[in-house]
């Protein structure tokens, strides 16, 4: 066996830049159809080799004219149509829009519809996140935490397929309550998965925390500064993820939120990785909320005395917005008198968070561009709407 | 209770039961299990906040209503974006949650733009709003809040409301070249260009999907000759 002459240098050094500028601009583009776009995202890029200048995001491919739709039915049969949105968290959706309907009519939900709907939304904020990370791992090159996410995110589908028979568009809820109550032994199964969940996270958080890689991609990549967050808008787990501790869910109580105990996780760095922290935190904190949901559970009713057509007050309008997994989502509804809504707003956390994509990305390699928009958590259903 | 009815001769109506009285609510009933009441609109000019703006803007604060827990400021197109920079930096509303159009095709100028802010130290959301025509732009709030972009864009796009000053006034959901702005009470369900309109040699004229329709489907006329669809 021979020796090469020259010694091989193996090495890579990432800090010499000139391997990627060029000092030559290239437009390139980047989707719609491009599996890490989780969708039909499309970006026009400007590179000088492989680092990003500029990044122009172009939207609407999946644009289905929802705010139509929902003028056109009355305020019941529109809560379908949420689903449809951010498809991978229907609960919600759901939630804001009934919210919405309810606080334009003065509905009051009775508390175990209150409780019920917590532990829903809960499970939904959970099985979001685990879809997130998910896609967002095997974006980066992780592929083994997807099959370990999606397995449990099966259980909690199966749990949303044993209350309202839907795994995805779930059509769970109802102005005034929900459309009937738990199954008989649901929340035995909903404990155990509960039980159950704290040792999966710590088994996920085994694969990536520290893992070298995973670090060496999220770590001080798309840094979103605090200030910048707030002028851009961003909300939930990216706006805490920036070192804001600004949770609707603690700082406007709506459902059972105000009855249980849980902590508002924040980051420090305002990047990928601390984003990422995030996350895993808040799905320890909503295990925490299901447990003790499911504890207080009360008995009782879980519709409230509604009118079977229901109409808003000649106009009147409304803007309710709850926490969903990734943002504030709102609605914002106008009524004339009439069963169905004259506006129908959607305060979309996707689409205001997606803006703020183009500041991240600006200075960053293309291989980074790959975690930003997974670190933004879009689904491109809300989006485009 | 059988044996009154019995009693009674055939042929004569039982006499009505007295009916529940709907309007005498059982007091200790659960707040759920009473008729919903609608919340109304109030005055909310005596609000320090309406104060404020109104001695700071005088009359380009139209109005200051509140509905349901929500201070409404009707507020002077030319002024909104004045308006906005002080509420950002004299009232703390840094957060703009969203902007959005509405169309009131029986009014006139027929379109509103409503701003949706926030306050985190206040922990409270105000709404404004602008009424503006089709010919009338919108000052721009990109200059206040960078976020204030793409929801901007989205009003354009679905209502041809226009923004003065916007640094990109482009579609964003639709196409360049989408023929009208769906979110318009006028525009059509199924949409101006459909049907026989670009498929001219697969439809017989204001046959298939036709604008304006309704339904959303208009049912053929049975041609004299039956149409040879494209192989």
């Amino acid at each position: 066996m021979s020796q090469p002459s020259q010694p091989v240098n193996l090495s890579f050094d990432d800090s010499h830049d000139g391997l990627f500028a060029k000092g030559e601009e290239m437009e390139l583009n980047f989707g719609p159809q491009h599996p890490s776009t989780h969708g039909v995202l499309r970006l026009k890029l400007k590179v000088d080799g492989e680092r990003i200048i500029d990044c122009y995001p172009i939207i609407g491919y999946l644009h289905r004219g929802t705010e139509k739709l929902f003028e056109l039915h009355p305020f019941f049969q529109n809560v379908p149509h949420t689903d449809r949105m951010d498809y991978v968290a229907a609960a919600t959706n759901n939630l804001a829009y009934v919210g919405a309907v309810e606080k334009l009519v003065g509905l009051v939900v009775p508390p175990r519809a209150r409780y019920i709907r917590t532990i829903l939304c809960e499970l939904q904020r959970i099985s979001s996140h685990l879809l997130w990370l998910a896609t967002h791992a095997i974006d980066i090159g992780a592929m083994t935490p997807f099959f370990y996410m999606f397995r449990e995110r099966e259980l909690i589908l199966d749990l949303f397929e044993q209350y309202c028979g839907a795994r995805l568009t779930l059509n769970c809820m109802r102005p005034g309550g929900l459309p009937h109550d738990l199954p008989v032994g649901w929340t035995d199964k909903c404990r155990e998965l509960v039980e159950m969940f704290p040792a999966k996270f710590d088994e996920y958080e085994g694969l990536l925390t520290n893992n070298r890689i995973w670090k060496k991609r999220t770590v001080g990549i798309g840094i979103l500064p605090p200030e910048v967050a707030i002028d851009y808008g961003v909300t939930g787990p990216m706006l805490r993820g920036s070192g804001i501790a600004w949770d609707l869910r603690k700082a406007m109580p709506y459902e059972a939120y105000g009855e249980v105990e849980f902590d508002v996780p924040v980051g420090k760095n305002c990047d990928t990785y601390d984003r990422y922290v995030v996350r895993m935190e808040e799905m320890r904190q909503a295990n925490r909320i299901i447990a003790q949901c499911l504890t207080k559970l009360p008995e009782g009713p879980v519709m409230a005395k509604r009118p079977r057509v229901m109409k808003a007050g000649k106009d009147s309008e409304v803007y309710y917005g709850i926490e969903g997994p990734k943002g504030e989502i709102g609605f914002y509804i106008v009524g004339d008198g009439t069963p169905n809504p004259y506006r129908c707003h959607v305060r979309a956390p996707s689409f205001i968070n997606l803006q703020s994509l183009p500041e991240l990305a600006k200075g960053y390699l293309l291989a980074d561009l790959v975690a930003l928009i997974g670190t933004t958590d879009i689904v491109l259903g809300e989006v485009d709407r | 209770m059988s044996d009154e009815q019995d009693a009674k001769p055939p042929g004569e109506k039982p006499a009505a039961k007295p009916k529940p009285a709907h309007h005498e609510e059982d007091p200790n009933k659960p707040v759920w299990e009473k008729d919903p009441t609608a919340p109304e609109w109030q005055d909310g000019s005596s609000d320090p906040l309406a104060q404020a703006l109104k001695e700071e803007f005088g009359d380009a604060i139209e109005s200051a209503r509140s509905f349901a827990g929500d201070l409404t400021f009707q507020v002077r197109r030319d002024a909104i974006a004045q308006v906005c920079a002080s509420l950002k930096t004299k009232h703390a509303f840094t957060y703009l949650v969203d902007v959005c159009g509405a169309d009131y095709p029986k009014r006139e100028p027929r379109f509103d733009v409503v701003y949706h802010l926030y306050s985190f130290a206040a922990n409270r959301r105000i709404r404004l709003k602008v009424m503006t025509g089709e010919d009338t732009p919108v000052p721009t709030v990109c200059g206040v809040w960078v976020a204030a972009n793409w929801p901007e864009r989205e009003a354009y796009d679905m209502y041809g409301v226009r923004f003065e000053g916007h640094p990109d006034m482009t579609r964003i959901l639709l196409w360049e070249g989408f023929n009208g702005y769906p979110l318009r009470k006028d525009f059509p369900v199924e949409g101006i260009d459909t049907g026989s309109a670009i498929y001219p040699e697969y439809y017989e004229p204001s046959a298939g999907p036709v604008a304006g329709t309704g339904t959303g489907w208009k049912p053929a006329k049975p041609p004299a000759e039956p149409v040879e669809k494209p192989s």
